[in-house]
């Protein structure tokens, strides 16, 4: 805060030496490392992003490659160590190929691991032209089997036979994404309003206040439902996802709404605000220049904290069937194979997706906590 | 505690018509006019429609007038226990979910009281024994109850029940208690099904409740009127329950406000799961077949389901905490 | 305020008490070091001192009602009611029955914030009751018709409805009469008043003051009083011990220690009072020197060394002992043990 005080002189001294500018970000960073599991949250949390970035490269195959072949197919897994029938063992990347079964009750084909049959893997398999997050042209995944019909399936394959690896990392990128985009919309929706109610406050104020208690108090996967079922069938997967953006941040935009409000009011009544009018500054100046930089790191870290909520409604009302549509790979569409407990049982492989919500969403709320806690040390 | 209770209701009967306005914008929201494709729906199956019946529902619904005459028929219907028709099941939509409701009601209810039953006493051990094993064990255990989302945990739940004991779990009867009156075997086959949703429900609740309650009675263990009433010579378990136990329900009551629209949000999609005879799967079938009165009544009713609970636990707090009664308006 | 000799023999002997904190990942802290005080009763000792020497701790203590991070390592408190055989306080269990018992019944406190003290959401006649439905297992009717005369004593008007009332719905003064009406439920022998005055506005303290020298006088029991101010020690204290960063300085009758302070802290204490005086006459108050040092860096010797004008060689390292200076008036001062010392010289 002792940044926001400053006279004009100290301003200009402050220009001199630049690296005071950061200090606040600064002192956030060196609180937000002591805590130990919100820095390995971080780790976490940035090598989820780096898999939605790096989808097209990571994925061995296309997400809607099929193959009738190998419907329900196990996971593999992937093994290290080749070991021959003389006892012999060397280092070998590889995967191993399947027989099949007929199940003698259920009269249905099944897959089962074959130790005999061996598929190396190598990386940097070359592979058709793609585009790297839609604008880097490559030809190279990361890993891959060299043998064009062999069956990699490190993680399992679903009904129609796709890679569940596959689909899970672009499925990511969706998940991610959506998250981070009803943030950005709730952010802006949350800052103009909760800003304009709590810089002005007044009959504005209320009226906004009620709202925002309004719809906190409806349910809200029933409202979330309604919405999406209003969508047009025929709309496009682009059009979906903005729609379900939007529809999410039509609910998520009121908790940020009441941070950024908060932090005004008790900013507004602040003496170096106080100063700032007296210096005749304008309610522009004052917002962006003294008040908005003293909270952000609040406003991030409630940010953060809103993205798990945010990739929970999208999962749930995709898993649903009334959020994103089948061509678009989400988790919550993944999951939607994971209904039937019948198919449960035969490819319980199926709920990895789900794991990878609990994960995310267990280290989006630890590193949220470890930020929040980094902004605002006396805690609230 | 009169005007207060007053307050708070005028306050509740103000929201209800903001939800009854969101449920029939809902309503509203496909686009084209549902008559239309109703008629049209009618002619594919080969009905021939007669022009009186059209008529009859033109006027019924307020078809082609204005947004609020339409809404205002709608809401005095409702007022008068007329909710609309369904046209997907061609029959009126109260008939349809008065049943399933009750069932949610029941369900999360349920729910409420295992959450209450299971977070006190482990609360009340995390905070009493901060930094013990056990309240590391419960911090750990409540972070993980909130990653997990309810469906997951419902679909996890089902896995291990299949291929552990070869049972499904789902529904709430046994086809032989589906439809039977309520009786003693009927209540244990309820029970008998119906622990594994309300252990799904109660999971994301109970996490948040212990952490509230262990937070708000560290506070509360801290100020200097538990001092006094260890001066008193108070065996140490009642000067925790009386005193600092009973100041951190306060707060914990009035989050019932929003732990109520969770409960309900999250009923609806783990019953959709767990094939649950509840309002939840009809909500989304309705959705799917844009059949909205019924869809709408739903979302109202669940809403209002949370609003009243949201009443209820303010009269509770008003008469648990003398603070409000006496000083509120 | 005349001494009236030691008749009775003394009810709660602290002697060569320690109380040591500790924490995780600092060095213990010894927070009251090697006191000895005797209470006796129908006589008010006070313990004055500024805040954080400890004398709130040591009040604490008798009571046992230090946080889990304490401990007595030294010495004992043995409370010793007429004819019985002596219990020392210090050894007692935590939670324990014995220890129960004496809480409330027989050693009570008063303590400094009559409204955080006190349950926001339980009336005052409920918090009374609970005392002699607890110690005295009388039914709960009972119980109310003790405590409404009880706040009828402690000078409450209309002490029927108020024992309906709840803390907050109580101005402070009367908050802290229900506190003392609380306190004296089952007539203990003992009184601690933890600052119980510190709070309240002057009228309402004086009030407080006259009520607990009545109240002593009704009941006759020992009462310990912690207060910082020297006028209200002047006011209700037969004794007075001052404390200083752990250590009792030094302690006697009221009128000897106010007369004749034996220690350079004293002392100084002493004349930091603004006294009564015309204009003209008036002088400075001359204020102690430097800061009360963190416990931590408290010198092996005598506490007060960094501040005190007499210091000398062995202040800093030595502790001194408890000096007798007559008619039970006691000092630790190196300066009292040097004298004859220089006398010789």
């Amino acid at each position: 805060m002792a940044v926001d005080t400053m006279t004009p002189v100290q301003a200009k001294a402050r220009a001199i030496v630049p690296a005071k500018r950061e200090s606040q970000f600064g002192l956030m960073w060196r609180r937000f490392r002591q805590h130990r599991l919100a820095l390995v949250s971080l780790w976490v949390v940035a090598a989820f992003y780096l898999v939605a970035v790096l989808a097209e490269f990571l994925a061995p195959t296309d997400p809607s490659a099929y193959s009738a072949r190998y419907t329900y197919a196990p996971p593999q897994g992937i093994q290290l160590i080749a070991t021959e029938p003389d006892g012999s063992w060397s280092f070998q990347l590889h995967v191993n190929g399947y027989k099949t079964e007929i199940d003698p009750v259920a009269l249905r084909r099944t897959f089962v691991i074959d130790p005999e049959e061996r598929i190396p893997v190598q990386f940097f398999v070359p592979s058709k032209p793609y585009l790297l997050a839609g604008f880097i042209p490559m030809s190279v995944k990361l890993m891959g089997v060299t043998e064009p019909r062999a069956p990699f399936y490190v993680l399992g394959a679903d009904r129609l036979g796709r890679d569940l690896l596959s689909r899970l990392i672009h499925g990511t990128r969706i998940s991610l994404s959506i998250g981070l985009a009803g943030v950005t919309l709730s952010l802006f929706f949350g800052i103009i309003i909760g800003g304009f109610a709590g810089f002005y406050g007044g009959w504005f104020d209320t009226a906004v206040m009620r709202v925002v208690e309004f719809i906190r108090s409806m349910p809200t996967i029933p409202l979330w439902l309604g919405l999406a079922a209003a969508m047009p069938k025929d709309w496009s997967a682009l059009q979906t996802y903005f729609a379900i953006t939007l529809i999410l941040s039509l609910i998520g935009w009121t908790e940020l709404a009441r941070v950024v409000r908060g932090r005004f009011l008790s900013l507004r009544t602040e003496d170096f605000v106080t100063a700032a009018q007296l210096d005749g500054a304008s309610d522009w100046r004052i917002i962006t220049r003294h008040m908005v930089p003293s909270f952000m790191s609040h406003i991030i870290a409630a940010a953060t904290l809103a993205i798990p909520g945010m990739i929970l409604a999208e999962t749930a009302l995709s898993f649903l069937g009334l959020g994103l549509q089948a061509p678009i790979v989400s988790w919550g569409t993944l999951l939607q194979d994971a209904q039937n407990i019948r198919t449960l049982a035969t490819a319980p492989w199926l709920l990895t997706p789900g794991i990878c919500v609990v994960v995310i969403i267990l280290s989006m709320n630890f590193f949220g906590d470890g930020l929040r806690d980094a902004a605002d040390p006396h805690g609230r | 505690m009169v005007g207060y209770i007053i307050q708070r209701f005028i306050a509740m009967l103000l929201t209800l018509v903001a939800v009854s306005i969101v449920a029939f914008a809902i309503i509203q929201l496909p686009p084209g006019d549902y008559l239309t494709s109703y008629i049209a729906s009618l002619s594919a199956t080969g009905d021939q429609v007669d022009p009186r019946v059209i008529e009859n529902l033109r006027s019924q619904y307020g078809l082609g007038e204005p947004f609020y005459v339409q809404y205002w028929k709608w809401v005095t219907g409702i007022v008068q226990g007329n909710f609309g028709h369904s046209f997907e099941w061609k029959r009126p939509v109260w008939e349809l979910i008065w049943g399933r409701l009750g069932y949610s009601i029941l369900l999360e209810g349920l729910a409420v009281v295992v959450m209450w039953l299971v977070a006190l006493p482990i609360g009340i051990y995390a905070a009493v024994r901060k930094y013990s094993l056990g309240d590391y064990l419960a911090t750990i255990g409540g972070f993980i109850g909130l990653a997990v989302p309810n469906f997951f945990f419902a679909l996890i739940l089902m896995y291990l029940a299949f291929t552990w004991f070869g049972t499904t779990l789902g529904g709430l009867f046994s086809p032989e208690f589906e439809n039977a009156r309520w009786s003693l075997p009927r209540i244990w086959d309820f029970l008998s099904h119906a622990w594994a949703p309300i252990l799904v429900l109660a999971t994301g609740g109970t996490a948040e409740l212990i952490r509230i309650l262990r937070a708000n009675l560290l506070d509360e263990l801290k100020k200097p009127y538990v001092t006094t009433a260890r001066a008193k010579g108070l065996p140490e378990w009642k000067v925790v329950l009386k005193y600092p136990v009973r100041l951190a329900l306060n707060p914990l009551i009035s989050t019932i406000g929003w732990l109520l629209p969770a409960l309900v949000s999250g009923s609806v999609i783990v019953s959709v799961v767990m094939n649950l005879p509840t309002a939840g799967p009809m909500l989304l079938r309705s959705l799917t077949t844009q059949d909205m009165y019924l869809a709408g009544a739903i979302i109202l009713l669940l809403s209002v389901l949370t609003v009243v609970g949201t009443l209820i636990s303010d009269i509770l707090l008003a008469w648990i905490d003398p603070r409000i009664r006496y000083g509120g308006k | 305020m005349p001494l009236i000799p030691m008749a009775d023999k003394p009810i709660l002997t602290i002697s060569d008490m320690s109380i040591v904190f500790s924490s995780p990942d600092e060095a213990d802290i010894e927070a009251v070091r090697q006191v000895d005080l005797t209470l006796t009763p129908g006589k008010t000792l006070a313990l004055v001192g500024e805040s954080g020497c400890g004398k709130s701790v040591t009040a604490r203590a008798v009571l046992r009602l230090l946080d889990r991070n304490a401990s007595i390592p030294r010495g004992s408190i043995l409370f010793q009611p007429g004819g019985e055989a002596p219990t020392d306080i210090a050894r007692l269990k935590q939670d324990s029955l014995p220890l129960r018992a004496i809480r409330g019944s027989q050693i009570s406190m008063i303590f400094q914030e009559p409204m955080s003290s006190l349950s926001p959401v339980h009336t005052i006649g409920d918090q009374i009751d609970e005392m002699m439905i607890l110690h005295e297992g009388l039914k709960p009717k009972a119980a109310r018709e003790r405590t409404v005369a009880l706040l009828d004593q402690v000078g409450i008007p209309g002490a029927r409805q108020r024992a309906e009332a709840y803390p907050f719905e109580l101005s402070g003064g009367l908050r802290q009469r229900a506190m003392i009406a609380m306190a004296l439920a089952c007539t203990p022998q003992v009184l601690i008043a933890d600052e119980p005055t510190t709070a309240l506005d002057v009228t309402t303290q004086a009030q407080i003051l006259d009520l607990l020298r009545q109240l002593q006088a009704d009941f006759g029991m020992a009462m310990l009083f912690i207060t910082h101010d020297l006028g209200v020690v002047a006011e209700i204290a037969d004794e007075v011990a001052v404390m200083y960063l752990g250590d009792v300085v030094e302690q006697g009758s009221v009128y000897d220690v106010f007369a004749r302070p034996s220690h350079p802290y004293t002392q100084a204490l002493m004349s930091s009072i603004p006294k009564m005086a015309r204009k003209a006459e008036r002088v400075r108050l001359s204020p102690i020197k430097g800061t009360v040092p963190a416990p931590r860096d408290r010198p092996d010797g005598c506490a007060f060394t960094s501040r005190c004008p007499y210091a000398f060689e062995p202040c800093a390292t030595v502790r001194p002992e408890r000096t007798d200076v007559g008619n039970g008036h006691h000092a630790r001062c190196h300066l009292l043990t040097r004298q004859p010392v220089e006398a010789v010289a």
